[in-house]
């Protein structure tokens, strides 16, 4: 009994104690983060996830911010009647460039984790404006303004930079020449037109196909690149990156 | 937990901590045992899951997780559950895809099931453009009427289900291209607002007759190739009937301004590959029974 004997020690010293309350505290922490790091099977080998282009990136923050994912989830779970209304359940695979991840935990909207192209972009547009026009019983909120505010691309580099820093293997090229990039998916036939060779092959590389991505004005309005513009880009892209047809399910380390 | 060494309480009889904080000390309690053995017991079931269940990392380097003796995976089971489904579903599915869409309206068990089928796939990937039950919104045709842009038999139905329209990535998608004359420069705003007058004119609604005049030349030259002499339309081309009372963007003078001015192209994604050939088929039988089937 002498170690249970000297508690006392601990319990007289606080910094001691502090700190011994730390140790133990993070033991169950440890135990359940720190195997993800390593193992082979956290997220899926697939093919086609690449990082997302900058237009598609800033869609992305617009949709943080107007807090989309309160009221719609990013994760087709593995039961069957999810499976059936949105498709193939969600990959882990297909979150990794997500910083953070829009899971999502609630559903007063549909998922949208495979609503990419399920739309033309005009309805998403429409949709976006004014929800009630097209589907009257709808509770969703109008997000008309989007498409009047212009989207603030100054600081993209920047903003592709920082996703590198944690983990997104933007290259040099994707980073230098992000606004370039932009306005070459937003206007390619006007004021982006010479980089869209460009922004093509450097995507099409990071993502091994072409085509993974639409190059257009998004929301009516060819001579302004607007909020709405980078949403729908990035809403038509979602779920449409990873190639399920090379995907195999069967795999030991795919099975969850 | 008693021990021999710990001072006994005077007035309860029972142990004391040991410890005492100026003069007060602590009873020592041991747990109920009824609570104390539940605690041993939810130890037990966590080691017999975690011999059954995918549980323990392998340390650094060695991999992946115990796959646990039950081999339980949530993925291998709704895959199994979709088969299984699929299965049961067999026999009306391949009904459907071996009769022709004719038969199946022909066929009332075949067609009671298509329907209730149809309208469930209606509803998930359909009315959020085209309203509940096809009823259409401005710029997103009506289904439920027999006014079709393309093509409104069972098989022309099908068609546009499986390609789409103007579905670029679809090589066989109906498509059609209405230039944008007053964007890209064909027309001055004067003569689109003349040519305005004529369209409106088609459907007797126009009140200028000398506009109409003056863009009758401009009529014959960009717009009766696709919509015909008369404004009827053309089907083959999707190229609407400019002189009923049926506008998709609108009847104003406004909306169709800014029609000829921007043109509209809609887009509808085409569904093959996102649905199987047995709902394609059934959402076919359905929307054709919506109304105007032909």
């Amino acid at each position: 009994m002498g170690l249970m004997n000297n508690h006392g020690v601990l319990e007289r010293h606080s910094l001691l104690l502090t700190v011994g309350i730390l140790v133990v505290v993070s033991i169950g922490g440890i135990i359940q983060m720190a195997p993800l790091m390593y193992m082979d099977n956290t997220i899926e080998k697939v093919d086609g996830m690449r990082p997302y282009t900058p237009l598609e990136l800033l869609g992305r923050d617009i949709y943080v911010r107007e807090g989309c994912y309160v009221c719609h989830s990013q994760m087709v779970r593995p039961l069957r009647d999810e499976v059936e209304r949105y498709g193939h359940y969600s990959l882990a695979a297909e979150s990794m460039y997500d910083h953070p991840f829009q899971w999502g935990s609630k559903r007063t909207g549909p998922d949208l984790a495979r609503v990419g192209g399920k739309y033309s972009v005009t309805w998403q547009v429409d949709h976006l404006k004014d929800p009630r026009a097209l589907v009257p019983e709808s509770v969703m909120p109008p997000y008309a303004f989007l498409a009047e505010k212009p989207l603030r691309t100054k600081d993209i580099s920047a903003r592709l930079r920082t996703e590198r820093l944690v983990g997104v293997p933007y290259t040099d090229g994707m980073i230098e020449n992000a606004e370039a990039h932009l306005l070459a998916q937003a206007d390619p036939e006007g004021r982006g037109f010479e980089f869209v060779d460009d922004l093509v092959s450097a995507y099409a590389e990071a993502a091994g196909r072409e085509g993974s991505f639409e190059l257009r004005d998004f929301d009516g309005d060819p001579e302004r690149v607007t909020e709405m513009d980078a949403l729908v880009a990035y809403l038509q892209m979602t779920g449409t990156l990873v190639d399920f047809s090379t995907y195999e399910a069967d795999d030991l380390e795919n099975r969850r | 937990m008693t021990d021999d060494n710990k001072p006994v309480d005077e007035h309860s009889g029972l142990q004391t901590t040991g410890h005492s904080w100026d003069g007060i000390s602590e009873l020592n309690n041991p747990l109920p045992r009824w609570w104390l053995y539940t605690w041993y017991i939810t130890i037990g079931i966590a080691v017999i899951y975690m011999i059954l269940m995918p549980a323990i990392p392998a340390l650094p380097g060695l991999g992946t997780n115990t796959p646990g003796l039950r081999n339980h995976s949530d993925r291998d089971n709704v895959s199994l559950a979709i088969s299984e489904m699929q299965q049961k579903r067999q026999s009306d599915a391949t009904a459907l895809l071996d009769a022709s869409l004719r038969d199946i309206e022909t066929d009332r068990d075949l067609q009671q099931f298509a329907l209730a089928m149809g309208e469930s796939l209606f509803g998930d990937n359909c009315a959020t453009c085209h309203g509940a039950g096809g009823r259409g919104a401005k710029g997103y045709p009506v289904l439920a009427d027999d006014i079709w842009l393309w093509d409104g038999t069972l098989e022309g139905i099908e068609t546009t289900l499986r390609h789409g329209i103007r579905h670029e990535e679809d090589e066989d998608t109906r498509f059609s291209a209405m230039p944008r004359f007053g964007q890209d420069g064909f027309l001055t705003a004067a003569q689109i607002s003349d040519l305005t007058e004529y369209v409106l004119h088609l459907s007797d609604r126009s009140d200028d007759p000398e506009a109409v005049e003056r863009a009758s030349g401009n009529w014959v030259a960009q717009c009766s190739s696709c919509h015909g002499d008369q404004g009827k339309g053309d089907r083959t081309q999707g190229a609407p009937d400019l002189t009923d009372a049926d506008w998709l963007f609108g009847d104003s003078k406004r909306d169709i301004f800014d029609t000829i001015y921007h043109a509209r192209n809609s887009h509808m994604p085409a569904w093959e590959g996102r649905l199987d050939d047995a709902s394609i088929k059934a959402l076919a039988v359905y929307v054709h029974s919506l109304g105007g089937g032909e």
